[in-house]
């Protein structure tokens, strides 16, 4: 788990990334910076991403393959994985989005 | 010219779907009963939002209403559909050397001037910006006249939050913080309604992203933007207690689709503001 962690934390700008449950909001492995608290910010995403994907089952567009939420000082960017775990990455406001979504999509799929 | 706005509200009466709302609403503009225009423009712009010729016409109204700011979205978004749409090239240059920007009048009025090379007020509004004054308004207006015509527009209906914007009726939904929808809709790829059902999963994704937010230090949340298996979405808040949800094909990429959100955005904040 770690070493797909790498795949995304080794983009320029990204601060750090973790694998979430999606059913149950913990978190199943985390290399973020300090100071993050993990363990909550993995029960929210878990919470946003249930909510998002029902709305977009709901719209007929099917489920997020991709999300990502802005901020004045940075993003959060997620894909969940067909595992049912989400991968997710925090980075600068300024981050290649384009790269950091490959290397989660690969991410998500390594851990199928 | 009276016999002309009678002649044009009948015929779009009759056929409502019909292009003929670009020629009453200019008659109505050249006339100076410019409410009645903007009416009839927006109406049509509902009808017809691809169509840059409406956009056009839009913010020559605007224009005429010193609504500067509306105006260039709407002769932007006439490029963004025709780029070679000379009225929005010179109503552009227009703008543009009003805010003091002559190199851009300038710029916009040679694009044009390719495009249409032997119109002489293109000519001549080159010059004018080379000269350093102010070049005709690219719409003139005749003297205002009495509304009779206005009633024969359709009504502007105020609950229409995006008239106008791309996608009004199917796309775009705004929502008050407990998920009720203030204005827009939302429809299905298979064509069904799906506003109240999407709305009421939406109430609290504001609440949740602030919280992530903070969590992660990364200060206020502006959007959140979401690629979905048949579609693309994005989600903004344009006031504090209100959400604005912009949903397209897959054919529209993410940051297409942010650039629509903002417009749409700023529509909302400004409808929100009345309000």
């Amino acid at each position: 788990m770690n070493h797909t962690l790498d795949l995304v934390t080794r983009v320029r700008g990204v601060r750090g990334a973790m694998i979430v449950s999606a059913d149950d909001g913990l978190v199943v492995a985390e290399q973020l910076m300090e100071g993050i608290q993990g363990s909550a910010v993995a029960a929210l995403e878990a919470g946003l991403a249930g909510r998002l994907r029902r709305a977009m089952e709901a719209a007929g567009i099917g489920a997020s393959v991709f999300w990502h939420l802005q901020a004045d000082q940075g993003t959060l960017l997620v894909v969940p994985a067909a595992s049912g775990m989400l991968v997710v990455a925090v980075a600068e406001p300024d981050v290649n989005i384009g790269l950091v979504r490959l290397e989660l999509l690969r991410a998500g799929e390594a851990i199928a | 010219m009276a016999d002309d706005v009678r002649a044009l509200s009948a015929q779009l009466a009759q056929d409502p779907q019909s292009l003929v709302f670009l020629r009453l609403a200019e008659a109505l503009r050249r006339k100076g009963q410019l409410d009645a225009a903007l009416r009839v423009a927006l109406n049509g712009l509902e009808r017809h939002p691809h169509l840059a010729d409406a956009h056009d016409l839009y913010a020559r109204v605007l224009t005429d209403k010193h609504d500067y700011e509306r105006a260039f979205d709407e002769w932007d978004m006439a490029l963004r559909i025709a780029p070679n749409h000379t009225g929005a090239l010179k109503g552009l240059a227009f703008l543009y050397f009003k805010v003091g920007d002559l190199q851009q009048a300038e710029t916009h009025l040679e694009l044009a001037q390719r495009v249409e090379p032997d119109d002489p007020s293109i000519t001549q509004a080159i010059e004018m910006v080379r000269g350093g004054a102010s070049p005709p308004s690219p719409h003139p207006v005749l003297a205002a006249e009495p509304s009779e015509a206005a009633a024969a527009a359709p009504a502007l209906d105020e609950s229409r939050v995006f008239a106008g914007l791309e996608g009004a009726q199917e796309g775009l939904v705004l929502l008050d913080a407990a998920g009720r929808v203030l204005g827009g809709a939302l429809r299905s790829p298979a064509g069904a309604d799906v506003t109240d059902a999407v709305a009421a999963y939406l109430a609290g994704v504001s609440q949740e992203a602030a919280r992530s937010a903070k969590l992660l230090g990364l200060g206020a949340w502006s959007g959140l933007s979401a690629e979905g298996k048949h579609g693309n979405v994005h989600v903004s808040q344009p006031s504090k207690d209100a959400l604005l949800l912009v949903v397209r094909d897959r054919g529209v990429p993410l940051g297409r689709l942010a650039i629509l959100a903002q417009r749409a955005t700023g529509m909302a904040k400004r409808w929100l503001d009345k309000q």
